[in-house]
């Protein structure tokens, strides 16, 4: 596959590189992430964007120990963490011993072996 | 509106069986189905046939016109792609071709060959399943977003791991005799506390396999069955379908599963019962964790509370609720495309009294398969009722 950018979702991991990571929000205060037309709660068309809070609660996590090919011999740790209007599914870039449900993180840019790129995710008591 | 039965049902053998193509495979289980109903192929109006991974697995597109030929059917073919629900969607399509008067009879089937390519690109396959910029692309495998489910269940409502294994456990012992299950064979509870790490806190027992087989029905109106005097005793009275985000952080919440309920509840108005009226399930375990989250999103359980059903012996084989009597995905297996109409192939044996289970459930006329798309951002709901 052709290493081809997404509008909307590599606007936001470049936002993120820049620690200005943002989302989506209707006016009826549904979050989302980039690229939507509409709020996919409500169907409204009118999006602003707003600013992504710095660090975000950890609801649940998963040691993946038989990985996708892309990590081939590696065992990637997955968190989703609450952000208030959004969560989001991040690769987790530190050792995860520290790791619970509880933990604050800093959402980042990560890549893969194969190059592309995707939501991280640092703990942000090891910042 | 035309009722709906179904007068023919079967499925080939579920496993490993890599030489055999997808359209060998397809057209037995439709040649059983078609044997079982004693209906003329030429009478066949249409087919809904369902498939997931067959343009990775088999590099096969534009399928449905082959499985129709495979099927010796001439009427108009479609496939259906809802991942792991399929079937189910294929089902329900069928199943309103024929309450509209849109057709009198309609084969509809499933199909997913797996084995002839490796687990690692099979895997790839079925993570495909899930939000591929969001989801797949940051390492959630297929059974990690189950993982990511199941500790959170654990977080909100407690449980442990020993709870989910008494799923498998009960599902591996349901599978005994089933002659088309994958695994006929019981497993301990140790033995799936001990298996490998597949992604936290699931282990390898707490997975279904990976599947080759296919199934088939044949649905027709109940005015079709009288005219031609056939055996169809087993009538299709609710049938329901829910959609969710496709990943998993854009829900409310990590441990509902809203399209189930969202079916179930579309399912249920149609047959009007209450989940109290249910006398057995077949439901989408694909991992231990999804049967306890199905339980409650078909509002058997209140939710946190399915959790120690199997462990308890309430959903066991002589518990006051048999689930997954075939085997369930974990045991009979999970050939991706097919899931949703071997659930109803299994229901109507069970229902019909020529299922090797059916003695569990001798006055059983109710039952409930409940068939899930990835992370159930796709669920279909169908209500089987015993007829005269």
């Amino acid at each position: 596959m052709r290493d081809q950018r997404a509008d909307g979702y590599d606007d936001l991991l470049d936002a993120l590189e820049s620690d200005a990571g943002y989302y989506l929000s209707c006016p009826a205060g549904h979050g989302s992430l980039p690229p939507r037309q509409v709020c996919p709660t409500c169907g409204d068309d009118e999006l602003s964007t707003e600013p992504l809070p710095d660090t975000g609660t950890v609801v649940t996590f998963t040691e993946v120990a038989v990985p996708a090919p892309a990590f081939a011999g590696q065992t990637p740790v997955v968190v989703i963490a609450d952000f208030g209007p959004v969560r989001l599914t991040g690769r987790l870039l530190d050792d995860p011993d520290a790791l619970e449900v509880g933990s604050e993180v800093v959402p980042t840019v990560a890549s893969s072996p194969d190059g592309s790129r995707h939501v991280g995710a640092r703990l942000a008591s090891k910042r | 509106m035309q009722a709906v039965r179904i007068a023919g049902a079967g499925s080939t053998a579920f496993g490993a069986s890599p030489e055999r193509t997808g359209r060998d495979l397809f057209g037995e289980a439709a040649r059983i189905a078609i044997d079982d109903s004693g209906v003329p192929r030429a009478a066949i109006d249409r087919l809904c046939y369902g498939n997931f991974v067959g343009t990775v697995t088999e590099r096969q597109g534009h399928q449905a016109p082959l499985m129709a030929k495979a099927a010796g059917v001439t009427a108009p073919a479609t496939r259906y792609e809802s991942a792991c629900a399929s079937g189910g969607v294929a089902l329900k399509s069928a199943v309103e071709a024929v309450r509209s008067g849109a057709a009198d009879v309609v084969l509809v089937g499933g199909m997913e060959r797996m084995h002839n390519v490796t687990t690692e690109r099979a895997t790839e396959g079925l993570a495909m399943a899930a939000d591929h910029l969001y989801e797949s692309r940051a390492g959630v495998t297929f059974p990690g977003a189950y993982a990511l489910m199941a500790r959170a269940y654990f977080e909100e409502f407690g449980g442990t791991r020993a709870d989910l294994a008494a799923v498998a456990v009960k599902n591996h012992r349901n599978a005994l005799g089933n002659d088309k299950a994958q695994f006929q064979t019981e497993i301990s509870t140790s033995d799936v506390l001990e298996a490998p790490t597949v992604a936290d806190p699931l282990g390898l027992y707490d997975a279904c396999p990976i599947t080759d087989g296919a199934s088939a029905c044949v649905l027709v109106s109940e005015a079709y069955a009288e005219e031609n005097n056939l055996d169809a005793p087993i009538a299709v009275t609710g049938a329901g379908q829910g959609t969710d985000s496709l990943a998993l952080q854009q829900r409310d919440s990590l441990t509902r599963t809203p399209a189930t309920t969202t079916a179930a509840t579309a399912a249920y108005d149609e047959a009007e019962i209450a989940p109290s009226d249910i006398d057995l399930l077949e439901v989408h375990d694909c991992f231990t964790i999804a049967e306890v989250l199905a339980l409650e999103g078909l509002g058997v359980y209140d939710r946190g509370a399915a959790i120690d059903a199997a462990r308890s012996g309430e959903t066991t084989r002589d518990g006051d609720l048999p689930v997954n009597l075939s085997g369930g995905l974990k045991a009979k297996g999970h050939p991706v495309g097919a899931t949703g109409v071997s659930q109803v192939v299994e229901l109507t044996k069970l229902l019909r009294g020529d299922h090797v289970n059916s003695a569990a459930v001798p006055d059983a006329s109710l039952a409930v398969a409940h068939n899930a798309g990835g992370t159930v951002a796709s669920a279909t709901v169908h209500v089987l009722e015993v007829r005269s």
